[in-house]
């Protein structure tokens, strides 16, 4: 093959030329759509930071990771299980499905189901081209496909730990929640060395369903995660998102929300940490398409050391969005001066009898916070620590319960 | 309770402080004794919370004369959190709130902190519990209290028992309560003045910042000090207090403009 000379390639076009060359042909039940994005991905610029959707994210780092994909990962140091949670590890190349119990409520879709399904979510369609989705189509080996009927009365809790091996490891999730449905699903997205997860996770609430989803990322310096999630909403249905990373060298999270007709409700709360020369930017965009909808947002960041923390929100209420009540909160703490923070609300208001709050801050720990704890003997890093765990656990807390044996808490303060 | 072979616990000496650059001390001189109850009064603005927080060491005071002695030590080399470890309390006359930071733990973190520096032993959370259930009696304050955020949403009377409640807990040898009157009504006074009497005793001692005479009927000062354009102008007995209730404190002003420092 001849390619006529290119002035400049970035790194990460490099990378991703080399890791679609080392990919095995494409096979198993999802050959057909890696061979669909394998060729879009070839033919797609990496993103770079003159896009204005990246502007603050630079990926290079993710070059530096070596382009292979992942065949297997090893169990996970993961806390006991109870009773009232199923626990499914991914192991990469296995199926993480084979010999789960599934609970009463959840089974799993199959391949014509699937092929149905996959994709549909108004969003990812029209995201088609975009990067990190087509990445993680062109590799992911399986999809985890679950319908969900009824009330599941046990959390769902979706493993992933990349460990330290090296390469890159995609995870994709589908799940779709009948009329009436409940589930609260944890995932969490572990990674301890120099890899890249990329997962992608679709969700269909129809009417009436409620999906309490928490994210638990805790990740490596050497690591990166891009996280896509997708969820398209019914009337009356109800997504409520607790996200919580800290300690990848570059994460980019994209939870896109659609409320189909409106009339849904939507609450999000995230907390990321960025310490050393980490990043985390979170892309939110939360579409209303019809009246009535409601969005309860909260953004926090954590930013030390020469970390970076970037926030860009989208709300976008047509014409057809009235009586739409949405409200986005970001709340950031620089806890260094060479540490970054950029936060920005993108209100797109078209109706006009709606109700829509936004507020960004940013600032340090409280100085008279500070002071008040010290004056009562309490030294100053464990006061600063209190003011830290305060400031996290307003999100932590809203994890689905079972999160809490992973002690996210202790986990985020000890890297700070 | 005077008691003249009593050991000083705090001697302040031509104390001089400023807030970015303006002077707010002008020179302070107090001497504290084991045992003894200090009111200092004076008119808003005179710098008496101010000598409260460089005594407690905060931030955005800078001391540029005089010297703090502490029980024998050099009282303003120390952070905050030493102070308050060795023994010197603020009662504060505007609590801070903290939301998300439970009452229960930082009182409990703080009561350790201090116990560590008298060689006492920690208490687990079930000991601790136990011990602030006992203090707590001591302010009348319900335990409800004790699971929201420090302060946060409490009543300007139920954060001053909040406050009294840490000095209970905190077993301190020199307690400096700012204005700790002020938002208590007559039954909370009387609950609050009650603790503190009963905190008092041979060897430890109290300055009580004021500006009611009703609070030193309860608590009886055996020295009175009046402050005014950052300094002592002039101390007394108790009667000193009765006196600037009738006469308010036009007398101070006089004074000070004969001096020329108004
Ligand atoms: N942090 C500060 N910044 C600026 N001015 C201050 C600060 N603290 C005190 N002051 C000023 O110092 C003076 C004394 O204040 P303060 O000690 O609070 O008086 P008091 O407690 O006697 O009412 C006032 O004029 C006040 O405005
Ligand atoms: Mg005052």
């Amino acid at each position: 093959m001849v390619e006529a000379p290119i002035k400049h390639r970035s790194a990460l076009n490099n990378w991703r030329d080399k890791l679609l060359d080392r990919l095995e042909p494409p096979s198993g039940p999802m050959a057909d759509l890696q061979a669909i994005s394998r060729n879009q991905l070839e033919s797609l610029p990496a993103p770079d930071c003159s896009q204005e959707d990246w502007r603050f994210c630079d990926l290079a780092p993710i070059a530096e990771i070596e382009p292979r994909q992942i065949f297997s990962l090893i169990k996970p140091a993961a806390p006991v299980v109870t009773n009232q949670v199923t626990r499914v590890v991914i192991g990469a190349d296995q199926d993480p499905l084979a010999g789960v119990v599934l609970p009463e409520g959840l089974t799993l879709l199959n391949e014509t189901e699937l092929k149905q399904s996959l994709g549909n979510n108004s969003n990812l369609a029209t995201s088609k081209g975009h990067w990190p989705l087509e990445l993680n189509q062109a590799i992911a080996p399986r999809v985890i496909g679950l319908r969900v009927r009824g009330k599941v009365e046990e959390t769902l809790e979706l493993v992933c730990d990349a460990g330290n091996n090296r390469g890159v490891i995609a995870v994709h999730v589908l799940l779709i929640l009948e009329e009436k449905s409940k589930l609260e699903l944890l995932q969490v997205q572990l990674s301890a060395g120099a890899n890249l997860t990329s997962v992608v996770v679709e969700v269909q609430l129809q009417k009436g369903a409620q999906l309490q989803h928490g994210l638990l990322a805790l990740g490596h310096p050497q690591s990166a995660l891009l996280a896509h999630l997708s969820v398209d909403q019914e009337p009356t249905s109800e997504l409520c998102q607790a996200s919580v990373c800290q300690g990848w060298g570059v994460m980019r999270h994209e939870p896109h929300l659609n409320q189909l007709d409106g009339g849904a409700h939507t609450e999000l709360r995230a907390l990321q940490l960025v310490n050393s020369n980490q990043l985390a930017d979170t892309h939110s965009c939360v579409r209303f398409n019809g009246p009535e909808g409601a969005l309860d947002q909260l953004h926090k960041a954590v930013a030390a050391g020469n970390g970076r923390s970037v926030f860009n929100g989208v709300v976008q209420v047509p014409r057809e969005a009235q009586r739409t009540n949405a409200a986005q909160l970001s709340r950031s703490l620089l806890l260094s001066d060479r540490a970054r923070i950029d936060t920005k609300p993108e209100l797109k208001i078209v109706a006009d009898d709606v109700k829509c709050a936004h507020g960004a801050t940013v600032s340090r720990l409280q100085q008279d916070a500070l002071f008040y704890l010290q004056s009562r003997g309490i030294a100053p890093p464990q006061a600063a620590q209190l003011l830290l765990r305060a400031f996290c656990d307003e999100v932590i807390c809203m994890l689905p319960t079972a999160a809490h044996a992973w002690q996210p808490l202790t986990r985020l303060l000890d890297a700070v | 309770m005077i008691c003249s072979d009593a050991p000083v616990l705090i001697e302040i000496c031509d104390l001089h402080a400023r807030v970015d650059d303006q002077p707010i001390l002008n020179g302070v001189n107090l001497t504290i004794k084991a045992g003894e109850i200090h009111a200092l009064m004076g008119r808003n603005g005179s710098g008496k919370s101010t000598l409260s927080k460089v005594l407690a060491g905060h931030p955005a005071y800078s001391v540029t004369q005089g010297s703090v002695r502490y029980c024998g030590q050099d009282l303003l080399t120390l952070q905050p959190d030493q102070r308050s470890r060795i023994g010197v309390f603020l009662g504060f006359q505007y609590p801070v709130e903290i939301p998300g930071v439970s009452n229960l733990e930082f009182l409990r973190v703080s009561t350790n902190a201090r116990r560590l520096e008298k060689g006492q032993e920690e208490l687990d959370t079930f000991a601790f519990e136990d011990f602030v259930q006992e203090r707590l009696g001591l302010v009348q304050m319900d335990p409800a209290f004790l699971d929201r955020s420090v302060n946060e949403g409490f009543s300007g009377g139920e954060k001053k028992r909040n406050e009294i409640l840490q000095m209970a807990l905190l077993e301190p040898l020199v307690a400096i309560l700012d204005e700790t009157d002020s938002g208590l009504d007559i039954d909370a006074l009387r609950i609050v003045s009650a603790g503190v009497n009963q905190l008092s005793n041979a060897e430890n001692a109290i300055l009580l910042i004021t500006h009611y005479q009703r609070l030193l009927d309860l608590i009886k000062p055996d020295y009175v000090h009046v402050m005014a354009a950052g300094r002592i102008v002039r101390s007394g007995d108790k009667t000193l207090a009765l006196e600037l209730e009738r006469n308010g404190y036009e007398w101070v002003d006089q004074g000070l403009k004969a001096l020329g420092t108004t």
